[in-house]
C-alpha cells in the first residue's frame, strides 16, 4: 500500500449536484481529498477528487469503492452521507414501489456507507461519519410520511451507530436541514413551503453554507467528545 | 483451483494482525479448531468485529475477490463460521467456490 496521504480523505454520497456537489467543493477547497458518488457522472475536476458512478444501495459496488479507497489511500477520516430521495404523496397514494426506493436509498445507503467506512476508519481509530436527516420528521410533515419515516430511521440508525463503534474513535452525528432550494424541493407547491418555514424559530431556506457549518463542526477532529446528535437547522426542536 | 491451506494462512495473517493489537492473555491461539466465538470461545462480540473486518480485507487483499462473512448465509449457518478459523476457512472456500462457478 502507499504511504497514507497527508491530507485527510473524506466521502461525500450524491455528489453530482445540490448540496453534495456543493460540499464536495467546500471540501476539496478546504484541502481534503474527496471521495465522492452518485449514479452518474460528477463535473467535480480537481487531482483531488474521485467519483465513483454507483448507486449507494448497491453493496457489492460500495464495498469495491471502499477497497479501491483503502489501496489508493489506506485512510478515511470522514464520511457524508448526503445522497437522498423524497417523494412528497399522500400516503394512500404513495405506491409500494417508492417506499421501496425511499427507503433503500436513504436508509439502506446510509448503512451500508456507514459500515464500509467504519470499517476502514477503524483501522486508524478515528473517524467522523455525518448523516443526513430532515426537519420533515420533527414537524411530522403532512404528504412527507415515507421520507420522513425513512430519515427517522437514519437518525435511530446514527443514535445506535454512535454507541457501536464509538470504541473505535468514530462519532456518528446527523444535520437536518430545513428546505434549501434544490431539486429535492422543487415540487413541493409554494404555499406548503411557506406553512412549512412558518413552523421554524427562523423561517427562512436554509443555505447550503448552513450545512456546510454544521458538518464542519460534526467532522472536526475537536469534536471528538459530539456523537449520536441530530442537529436541525432553523431552531426547528426534536 | 483455490486450495484451502492458502485461505487457512490468509486466515491466520488476520489473526496475527489483530493479535499485535491484544494483550498476550487475550490472543487467539492460530489453531484450527480453537473455539473463536460462542461457548468457550475466546473473542467477545467487538472482538469479533476486529476479526471479521481483517479477514474479509486480507481475503479481498489475496484473492481479489469479496467474501462477506456477515451475509445472511453466514448468519444462518447451521455450523456457525465463527466456531472456529477451520470452520471460518471452510466456509470462505465454499462462498468462493459458489462465486467462480456462478461466474463461470
Amino acid at each position: 500500500m502507499l504511504k497514507p496521504p497527508d491530507k485527510p480523505v473524506i466521502v461525500i454520497t450524491g455528489t453530482r449536484k445540490g448540496i453534495g456537489k456543493y460540499l464536495a467543493q467546500y471540501y476539496l477547497e478546504k484541502g481534503f481529498i474527496v471521495a465522492g458518488c452518485s449514479r452518474e457522472p460528477a463535473e467535480q475536476e480537481s487531482d483531488r477528487y474521485r467519483h465513483f458512478c454507483l448507486d449507494v444501495c448497491d453493496e457489492p459496488k460500495v464495498r469495491r469503492m471502499f477497497g479501491e479507497l483503502r489501496k489508493a489511500f489506506g485512510r478515511l477520516d470522514a464520511l457524508i452521507n448526503n445522497a437522498g430521495i423524497a417523494s412528497m404523496n399522500h400516503f394512500l397514494l404513495t405506491p409500494q414501489k417508492t417506499v421501496q426506493r425511499i427507503f433503500n436509498t436513504n436508509v439502506l445507503g446510509t448503512f451500508l456507507f456507514c459500515q464500509e467506512a467504519a470499517k476502514l476508519m477503524k483501522k486508524n481509530r478515528y473517524g467522523r461519519i455525518v448523516n443526513f436527516s430532515t426537519v420533515a420528521t420533527p414537524l411530522k410533515l403532512e404528504g412527507e410520511a415515507i421520507y420522513a419515516s425513512s430519515k427517522a430511521a437514519v437518525n435511530s440508525l446514527t443514535q445506535v451507530l454512535a454507541k457501536e463503534v464509538a470504541s473505535f474513535g468514530i462519532t456518528v452525528n446527523a444535520v437536518g436541514p430545513t428546505p434549501i432550494p434544490t431539486d429535492l424541493i422543487r415540487g413541493v407547491p409554494e404555499g406548503k413551503m411557506k406553512s412549512l418555514l412558518a413552523q421554524q424559530a427562523i423561517g427562512r431556506f436554509a443555505e447550503m453554507r448552513d450545512v456546510a457549518n454544521v458538518t464542519d463542526f460534526f467532522i472536526s477532529p475537536a469534536s471528538s467528545f459530539i456523537t449520536g446528535q441530530v442537529v436541525y437547522l432553523g431552531g426547528v426542536a426534536a | 483451483m483455490i486450495e484451502r491451506k492458502r485461505i487457512l494462512e490468509v486466515v491466520c495473517e488476520a489473526v496475527d494482525e489483530m493479535n499485535e493489537t491484544l494483550p498476550h492473555a487475550e490472543r487467539l491461539e492460530k489453531s484450527e479448531a480453537a473455539p473463536l466465538f460462542g461457548r468457550d470461545g475466546r473473542l467477545d462480540s467487538l472482538g469479533l468485529v476486529n476479526l471479521v473486518v481483517a479477514v474479509e480485507e486480507k481475503v479481498r487483499d489475496a484473492f481479489s475477490t469479496e467474501v462477506s462473512l456477515t451475509d445472511e448465509r453466514a448468519m444462518s449457518h447451521r455450523n456457525s463460521p465463527f466456531r472456529s478459523l477451520g470452520a471460518m476457512t471452510d466456509y470462505i472456500l465454499h462462498a468462493m467456490e459458489s462465486s467462480y462457478a456462478q461466474a463461470a
